[in-house]
């Protein structure tokens, strides 16, 4: 009896290993999904957005929570909507390389 | 069946094998179906793990004695959950344990993932195959849990001091955070690996890590709670190196969790949170070598094996590895910016990093020194309370002030003038606090001073912080809800508050007394007056149990009673402690009788009074509240990261 199960389970397991060969004997693209340049710098500007706008987000909420004065906040926010519209247009830029559906 | 679980494990050894050589070939070659074919290896390698693990239980519950293990660790009056325990009771049992949450949380990450992060995945498979190969090479070659032999009558039975609740939800506990640091490791190998060193690894992990980080903290705190009722000695953490083999890499942890979000936020300090990954999954291995290797003395650590050089060249190798490839990636770990000013909330998490891994740091010199004087001048030095207490209060209590300050500076930077302003109220509250402690004498101690007040600080800075914000947003709820992981945060700040003061309290102000009574005589402590009435020797299925019998009067009126129980199998003593409970007070009154002799009915005993020691065991509730707040999914911060990613995928 357990060298029945042992023996199913060895071939389920391998089965199971083997499926992605099973399913597609021949693939027509069997390349791995890497981000292709294109891709990376696309990352690349929307994490520098979401960061951007993070820094924004957390600037406001500082000063309305009293935490920083309002000379440094006259100071800081201008360079940091600058950062975020910067980025924006990078992504608005970078737009037309992205494949669309 | 003992046949089917060997089967099992030879399998699970055969596919981890595979998923490492696969999973490297598939990524090195850049071939899809190859990687797919590692990722199910990785899946399979969990369902004969699980395999196993369910024979080994239905053996356990059966009290199936063919198998060793079970004669070893059970017997046949052992109740069933007890038995079930005693699957992590014994070294092979705890290493199925470890494998199977391993394969576990790798095929789980690995599968939630493989979509949105196919080019890390391909390198994550490979990682979790490596690492579970090792595991399942030392249960298949080293340590095996199925062990055969023609079955004795009875089996040798459950260690006493396991025989708890405690034991059944701690271990399982800890192993969940140990094993559950090897996420953030794989990942973050497998980001650097492929070369994609953006922060898509820390998005996917960041909850992994929270999990791993909050069951390694409360199982710590079940441990402590165990020990202070069931090894009676009167304290909760005794500074075992086998405790501080999993203090460790909760405190790594705990310092990544904070860096990771400059990392997040700034794009700074890339290198250093891949340290502290390695440092803290290296830490939980190293942990497992200590428990297992006995080359330290430890009341948690099981007899000298022969699996201790197995860890060792593991650890070796695998920290070698990490380091290798941190050097090699050095280039794409760079900063993109800089730290803007030493008065920012980037700084105060950078204050509060180096505190934390120079307590971690501390802590590992403690645990390795006896270790190195042992193997360099042939004796055992070890590093005693003191050396612990010492450091704990150098780093600890400067850590206690920034979690009160930390989050009243704004990000970026600020100005003295406007973090004076911010602070007047915490600092107002601390100095009424202060002088209200000294009025009602807390100056005795100056540890236990200072740890109260700055606690009153962060707690102070919290409310301020919770009252602040929701004035901004104009609802808790919303507050809170907005931002889960830092309101989460300061949840489990609030915890470590309520653990500072249970630790302060119970230690600087606790009041002890070692006492010799014979029936009729009583000593008092503390407003609390015991009297000896009478000894007790009751024989039971399990034991023989003798108490002394102890009435008190005063604070509290009842009957406690301590002694010890000695078992049949194994054959094995267990001291008995009589704990009271106030808890309007959150104090304990806590009585060990050493010494009970039946015959001339002499009772030596050590009675204690532990004020506020109630406070650590409420703060792992609270610990859980926050961890659970900053765990919660974030459906918004979800369709954030899958728009991120969707338009190049479509």
């Amino acid at each position: 009896m357990t060298i029945v199960l042992g023996t199913l389970l060895a071939a389920v397991a391998v089965l199971l290993v083997a499926l992605p060969f099973l399913r597609e004997p021949v693939a027509g693209d069997d390349r791995l999904d890497r981000p292709g340049e294109e891709e990376e710098r696309r990352l690349g500007l929307v994490e520098q957005r979401d960061q951007a706008l993070a820094a924004l987000k957390e600037l406001e909420f500082d000063h309305r929570t009293a935490k920083i004065g309002d000379d440094d906040y006259r100071e800081l926010v201008g360079p940091l909507r600058q950062a975020v519209a910067r980025a924006l247009r990078a992504i608005e830029g970078d737009q037309p390389r992205i494949p669309q559906e | 069946m003992a046949d089917l679980g060997r089967a099992a494990l030879v399998l699970s050894l055969g596919l981890s094998v595979y998923a490492l050589v696969a999973g490297v070939t598939s990524a090195l070659t850049n071939r899809r179906r190859l990687a797919s074919s590692a990722r199910n290896a990785l899946y399979c390698s969990f369902a004969t793990t699980l395999i196993a693990a369910v024979v080994l239980a239905v053996a356990l519950v059966r009290h199936d004695f063919t198998f060793s293990y079970v004669a070893a660790h059970t017997n046949r009056t052992l109740p069933t959950a007890y038995a079930l325990s005693a699957f992590w009771g014994g070294q092979e049992g705890s290493l199925l344990l470890w494998l199977l949450v391993l394969t576990g949380y790798g095929a789980l990450s690995v599968a939630l993932n493989r979509k949105l992060l196919r080019d890390l995945t391909a390198w994550v498979v490979p990682v979790f195959g490596g690492i579970a190969s090792f595991f399942a090479f030392v249960l298949v070659a080293v340590a095996t849990p199925f062990g055969t032999q023609t079955a004795p009558l009875d089996g040798a039975g459950l260690t006493a001091s396991l025989q708890n609740p405690y034991m059944v939800a701690h271990p399982p506990m800890l192993y969940l955070g140990y094993v559950g640091l090897s996420v953030p490791f794989a990942f973050a190998a497998g980001a650097m690996l492929s070369g994609n060193t953006d922060e898509r690894w820390l998005v996917a992990t960041r909850r992994w890590t929270l999990a791993a980080w909050a069951f390694l903290g409360f199982g710590q705190l079940l441990g402590a709670h165990w020990a202070y009722v069931e090894v009676g000695w009167g304290g909760y953490y005794a500074w075992d190196p086998v405790e501080n083999a999993a203090l460790m890499p909760w405190l790594a942890a705990t310092a990544f969790l904070h860096s990771v979000m400059i990392q997040e936020r700034k794009g700074m300090l890339k290198v250093w949170n891949m340290v502290l990954v390695a440092l803290a999954f290296e830490l939980s291995v190293f942990g497992t070598f200590l428990t297992r290797s006995g080359v330290v003395n430890s009341i948690h650590s099981f007899a000298k094996s022969s699996i201790g050089s197995w860890f060792l060249v593991f650890v070796v190798i695998s920290s070698l590895f990490s380091l290798c490839l941190i050097m090699f990636r050095l280039p794409l770990l760079k900063a993109r910016t800089k730290l803007e000013s030493a008065l920012s909330r980037e700084a105060a998490f950078l204050y509060n990093n180096l505190l934390l891994v120079a307590l971690c740091l501390t802590v590992l010199w403690g645990v390795l020194f006896p270790i190195l004087t042992q193997l360099v001048k042939g004796e055992t030095r070890t590093m005693g309370r003191p050396y612990y207490d010492f450091f704990l209060r150098i780093f600890g209590l400067p850590l206690l002030l920034l979690m009160g300050i930390g989050p009243l500076i704004a990000w970026r930077k600020t100005s003295v003038r406007a973090l004076l302003r911010t602070l007047a109220w915490p600092i107002a509250v601390t100095v009424v606090c202060g002088l209200v402690l000294l009025a009602v004498g807390a100056g005795s101690s100056k540890p236990g001073i200072i740890a109260y007040t700055f606690s009153a600080f962060v707690l102070a800075s919290i409310v301020l912080e919770l009252v602040r914000g929701t004035r901004a947003t104009g609802s808790l709820f919303l507050l809170v809800s907005r931002n889960r992981r830092r309101y989460g945060g300061y949840v489990v700040h609030a915890a470590i508050v309520l653990l500072a003061i249970g630790i302060a309290g119970s230690s600087a102000y606790g009041r002890s007394k070692e006492v010799r009574l014979v029936p009729g005589q009583s000593t008092t402590l503390s407003g609390y007056t015991l009297t000896l009435r009478n000894v007790t020797v009751t024989p039971t299925p399990q034991a023989i149990e003798t108490r002394a019998i102890f009435s008190v009067r005063g604070r509290w009126n009842g009957t406690l009673s301590s002694g010890d129980n000695q078992y049949f199998f194994p054959p094995e003593p267990s001291r008995e402690v009589g704990i009271k409970t106030s808890w309007l007070r959150a104090e304990d009154l806590y009585v060990i009788a050493d010494d009970v002799n039946p015959k001339t009915k002499v009772v030596y005993a050590q009675v204690l009074v532990k004020p506020l020691i109630n406070l650590i065991w409420v703060a792992g509730f609270v610990f859980l509240l926050g961890a659970g707040v900053a765990l919660w999914p974030d459906a918004r911060e979800q369709r954030r990261l899958v728009t991120r990613l969707a338009p190049a995928r479509a």
